[in-house]
């Protein structure tokens, strides 16, 4: 085959890839509020990755002087914890553990759920029934239950909970990538490419996945969301990230002592966790509409 | 029915060997050795040695999972690391409080979000749909344990309505067994009335559109006989379903809820053997809940096809 020939199809499929792109996108920014979600997402993103910067105080610094200072007082923007620390400073750097946690972890679930769920989908018989009893078993535990379980096996610390978080999303990955493939391995595009002689290899990485993407990236985001409040309880319960690091979770756990007296160490971290979950919601909400076709 | 049954439990074996071998695989990789951890830091090596071949621990692993599950049927769930008591005795004790509380969530959720997605669906795309839509992700997004401590702050602390802790039995006195748990079954109910409501909304506008809808409506019934008696009857069966799944997320909510209102339960136990180190105990918990998900799933089912009669048992595979 010339160059040529194969050169205009696959220029003709960029453009077409990048109007639908574009026509995705200005869809995704009618959705006032999922756009809105999208912003607080990136301010969060930016607090993550700006923190040495914009924190006006290192997170760790205690200062005896002035611990348990309310909220607006001299130059504590959120207050001062029973160390006085400056919780502004450490509510971002709190977002580090929550973002890194979010992520990390569905990418982890993904990564080991989606080429299980490829394979059973695609190769069927035995090894899809034993696959899918394994996930029906997984589905059976409660997801913060096995998430405790697994991370009280592992010990503490933020890496081990985004395994702990992993391990409970890993099945529901691996469903959603069978099912999908399910779908899509009967459709004619699939028959055209196994009569051209493609091999099974061929079939999957270039034909089943890149048409399962959407469902996948839907559910990785809504994922995120609750990925992000298992990381806060975790931590919460002591089994997350480690003081003296801030994360959210392990704020509201120290703060627990203090409602009565300072109330505002328990108010700012936990507005910070709905906050970002809830932007991640609507954000994941809304990248589901525009792809999903029943709502267009 | 009968057959259905059978056939459902038949389906669930193999799912319950994986539940065990993934219970027995957690277990194992349980750093330190079990009999040490029973004997406490003191014990002599030959005790430790004494009890492993009483545990069995000195046989090979196939062996042990072999035996450890057939202690399991026999009802036998081994004995807590800390106070040497029987396991399932302690799972018995705590199982109605949790059930009490979990019990208490559903109601409130179902009294919140059936007439907020019914009201959604019938006005929908306006301020009433977009103000429930919006509080229902909102509820969504809001960490459990923190709904907790707020609700706390206010009923507890500030307002001094309400009891922040102090569990009193139902069978000691029933009035301040509901005071002490109206807190915690809100605080666990509201996160299902966010899932149940989203879910209900969407099935409402599914069927208000169908043909018997406005066919009810065309004969001129009442709009209140239209939308429960046609339309909320047809809504609300996946609305089970969802249910169903929701339990898991129900009783891990009822952990935290447990832990944050010192409510002395399952969820509770489990927290109190993850910092003890009672792995037994953890174990012990983690199998009643899994347990009780496929039981819970099996009810779904059932109750499923008594709704709706379109669904034949027989045929039905999950």
């Amino acid at each position: 085959m010339s160059l040529a020939v194969r050169a205009l199809p696959a220029a003709a499929a960029a453009a077409r890839d990048r109007r639908g792109a574009l026509r995705l996108a200005r869809r995704f920014a009618r959705n006032r509020l999922a756009l809105a979600g999208v912003v607080v997402f990136a301010v969060v993103l930016l607090a993550a990755l700006l923190a040495p910067w914009i924190a006006p105080y290192s997170p760790t610094k205690t200062d005896f002087t002035s611990y348990l200072q309310p909220p607006g007082s001299g130059r504590h923007l959120l207050g001062t914890d029973e160390l006085g620390r400056d919780v502004f400073s450490r509510i971002i750097f709190g977002s580090r553990a929550s973002l890194e946690a979010g992520v990390i972890a569905v990418g982890l679930g993904m990564i080991v759920g989606v080429p299980l769920g490829l394979v059973a989908g695609f190769y069927g018989g035995r090894l899809e029934d034993v696959l899918m009893r394994f996930t029906d078993a997984m589905l059976c535990f409660p997801p913060l239950v096995l998430s405790l379980a697994v991370a009280a096996v592992l010990g503490p610390g933020l890496g081990k909970a985004m395994i702990a978080i992993a391990v409970v999303l890993m099945p529901v990955f691996m469903r959603l990538m069978r099912a999908q493939v399910l779908a899509e391995r009967g459709r004619e595009y699939v028959d055209a490419a196994r009569v051209l002689g493609a091999a099974d290899r061929r079939i999957i990485w270039r034909h089943l996945l890149p048409n399962s993407v959407a469902p996948i990236v839907v559910q990785g985001s809504l994922n995120v969301a609750g990925a992000i409040i298992t990381e806060a309880t975790l931590s919460f319960l002591g089994l997350g990230t480690q003081p003296p690091t801030p994360s959210w979770g392990s704020m509201l756990n120290a703060a627990q002592q203090y409602l009565t007296q300072a109330p505002w160490l328990s108010i700012w971290p936990g507005i910070a966790i709905a906050v970002t979950v809830f932007a991640v919601n609507v954000a994941g909400d809304g990248i589901r509409e525009i792809w999903d076709p029943r709502t267009r | 029915m009968a057959r259905f049954l059978a056939r459902r439990l038949l389906q669930m074996l193999p799912v319950l060997f994986f539940v065990t071998l993934i219970i027995f695989a957690l277990i194992n990789l349980i750093p330190g050795d079990a009999a040490r951890l029973f004997l406490g830091e003191e014990a002599t090596p030959d005790a430790i040695a004494a009890l492993r071949h009483e545990m069995g621990l000195d046989q090979p692993l196939y062996v042990q999972y072999v035996r450890w599950v057939g202690r399991m049927a026999r009802g036998d769930f081994g004995y807590s690391f800390k106070d040497h008591r029987s396991v399932l005795q302690t799972l018995l004790e705590k199982l109605p409080v949790t059930a009490e509380l979990t019990a208490g969530a559903l109601v409130i959720a179902w009294a919140v979000a059936i007439p907020a997605g019914v009201l959604a669906a019938w006005r929908q795309r306006t301020a009433v749909d977009y103000g429930a839509s919006a509080a229902a992700l909102g509820g969504l997004s809001i960490p459990n344990f923190w709904l907790g401590i707020m609700l706390i702050y206010l009923f507890a602390v500030h307002l001094r309505w309400l009891p922040a802790s102090g569990f009193v039995p139902v069978t000691e006195n029933l009035g301040r067994n509901l005071r002490a748990l109206l807190m915690p079954a809100f605080n666990l109910g509201i996160v299902l009335a966010a899932v149940v409501m989203r879910q209900l909304r969407s099935s409402m506008l599914e069927v208000l559109s169908a043909d018997f809808v406005r066919t009810a409506k065309a004969k001129g019934l009442a709009q209140i006989v239209v939308l429960v008696r046609h339309a909320l009857r047809n809504a609300v069966i996946p609305v089970i379903t969802v249910m169903g799944i929701q339990l898991g997320t129900l009783l891990g909510g009822a952990i935290i809820t447990e832990t944050i209102f010192a409510v002395p339960g399952l969820g509770q136990l489990a927290v109190n053997s993850i910092y003890g180190r009672d792995y037994p105990m953890l174990e012990g918990v983690v199998i009643a809940s899994a347990v009780a998900i496929l039981l819970v799933n099996l009810l779904v089912d059932v109750v499923y096809s008594l709704i709706d009669p379109r669904i034949k048992l027989a045929g039905s595979r999950s």
